[in-house]
């Protein structure tokens, strides 16, 4: 039935990139679907993420059928923080239906980071137990032992983070993540290209596709907000000195330099296997990255 | 033991409105040790009540004092029986299992709770007392050096920290240590790493089903049934 464009790029040695849109607050989605348009064919896929920093949005889930239905390839950002297993394997089993066949498998950030800190943060499964559901929804079974009607087939992901400042814990995860059945990676944000290549050597014995996430700033103020605010992001002074020399209304400008010329860099010397942007509110600059970046390749 | 914080004067004043005699009811166990409701905090609240009556010109109310060693415990219930046939209300500074405790007990008295009842934990230092415990019934510290993921991870995960974690801190809070990054450090010293290598499958939240009982197994077998 439904197949995944994403896992035929994925088996090709192709150079990757991704990118996300995040869903509006509110009704409106025509902003959304202008992004989709504009980076559904530059791109080979597109994620929706899921009430990103905790903050309620439109759906993730909503959001990956306007992709398809704007003739784009969705990854469907999934995290446990808002949906129990019931409720994640009934989400799973539509997106399926509907041809959404790239998965996400996120933890979720904490509620406290949010817009609504006094829900209930649910968590009843942690990411690793995510994709092990999955997998077992593949094989026909609900987490329960129930035999499904029908089973589906993803092609399911996951997030590492090789910026941490502590390295050693974030590896064990990975490597349970890899056992779990994860297929490709997007990384944290990455902005010094060293421990991109240490987490390299490290990751490069298992057979999956890493990919660099790359956080486009728009100036050193948000790079210092996103320090002190956005959980796991690490942004190197060296970075933030860069954007401060930036002319008063061209932060941004720098910001897709910089952006650009990490993701130059790392296609140049093959550090991984292909690049996720994340503009994070700035999703039309995205095709600027791409162009600065020269990575507009023949059939893009 | 159980930790917990006296409410607000204000909210207790609130809480009495429609009752004159009130007695107020101290626990001598744990809400002594986190001093929210002891036979010291019954003492204060009572001078702090009386006062704030005093104060607003219109005191209807009549106080009492006592402190039962346990109000969670059947046998030091039964010495209010002969103290409860003059009282509108009871406010209990035990915790929420002591105000239901008595409740349970005197089905037509007004029980009202005088503490919001926090955790289970333990003194970290004085005046600071840590959540340690989210009695879930499957416990698996043994796993995890000592360290409990499920009360000390804000997210309660159990394979590994997420990718919050900074300067060993928890996304949810920067002077909230990470559980994960702790017991990362404590099975590396104990040279037990392969303990957090292997998958942890989601939690049974049927370990014992809500609201939980306890039956000691041996009494089942003697026939008795006094616990």
């Amino acid at each position: 039935m439904a197949n995944s464009l994403f896992k035929e790029k994925l088996n090709s040695s192709e150079f990757l990139v991704t990118t996300e849109v995040g869903p509006p607050k509110g009704t409106d989605i025509s902003e959304m679907i202008h992004h989709v348009e504009l980076l559904k064919d530059k791109v080979d896929a597109i994620n929706v993420t899921d009430h990103q920093s905790s903050v309620m949005r439109f759906p993730s889930l909503g959001g990956c059928l306007l992709v398809k239905e704007h003739g784009g390839e969705p990854i469907f950002q999934v995290t446990c923080r808002d949906r129990n297993r019931l409720a994640l394997q009934a989400d799973l089993l539509f997106a399926y239906s509907r041809g959404v066949c790239n998965i996400l498998c996120l933890t979720g950030d904490s509620v406290d980071v949010g817009d609504h800190k006094e829900a209930k943060p649910v968590f009843d499964l942690d990411s690793v137990q995510l994709l092990k559901m999955i997998k077992t929804m593949e094989s026909g079974e609900d987490m329960a032992g129930n035999e499904l009607k029908g089973a589906p087939k993803f092609c399911i992901g996951a997030s590492v983070h090789p910026e941490a400042d502590l390295i050693e814990p974030q590896l064990v995860k990975f490597d349970k993540k890899v056992i779990a059945g994860a297929q490709f990676f997007q990384t944290q944000g990455i902005f010094d290209l060293g421990s991109l290549r240490r987490f390299m050597q490290y990751a490069s014995q298992f057979n999956v596709k890493i990919m660099a996430g790359i956080i486009v700033m728009a100036s050193a103020r948000m790079a210092k907000y996103m320090n002190d605010n956005v959980p796991g992001i690490i942004v190197p002074q060296a970075i933030i000195d860069e954007l401060a020399t930036a002319e008063k209304g061209k932060g941004l400008q720098k910001g897709i330099e910089i952006a650009a010329r990490l993701i130059k860099t790392i296609k140049e010397e093959n550090l991984c296997h292909g690049v996720h942007i994340m503009a994070v509110g700035n999703e039309g600059i995205v095709p600027d990255i791409l162009a600065a970046a020269e990575l507009v390749a023949v059939g893009r | 033991m159980i930790v917990a914080e006296q409410k607000p004067l204000e909210e207790i004043r609130r809480m009495i409105i429609p009752y004159q005699r009130v007695l107020i009811l101290g626990c001598g166990t744990c809400m002594t040790v986190c001093d929210a409701g002891g036979e010291r905090e019954v003492s204060f609240l009572h001078s702090a009540l009386r006062l704030a009556q005093a104060k607003s010109g219109n005191g209807i109310h009549t106080f009492s004092e006592y402190t039962l060693k346990r109000q969670c415990d059947p046998e030091f219930i039964d010495l209010l029986i002969d103290k409860v046939s003059d009282l509108d209300a009871i406010l209990s500074l035990g915790c929420g299992i002591g105000v239901q405790a008595i409740a349970e007990r005197f089905p037509d008295m007004p029980v009202l709770p005088g503490v919001n009842t926090s955790f289970m934990g333990m003194a970290k230092e004085w005046g600071i007392w840590d959540e340690r415990c989210a009695a879930c019934g499957d416990c698996r510290l043994e796993e995890t050096a000592g360290i409990c993921p499920i009360t000390r991870c804000t997210k309660g995960i159990l394979n590994g920290p997420c990718a919050g974690t900074k300067n060993g801190k928890c996304e949810a809070s920067k002077d909230m240590d990470c559980a994960w990054i702790l017991i990362y450090k404590r099975l590396e010293g104990l040279r037990q790493l392969e303990k957090m290598r292997r998958y942890y499958p989601p939690r049974n939240f049927r370990a014992i089903p809500r609201p939980k009982r306890l039956v000691k197994k041996a009494s089942i077998g003697v026939g008795e049934n006094d616990g």
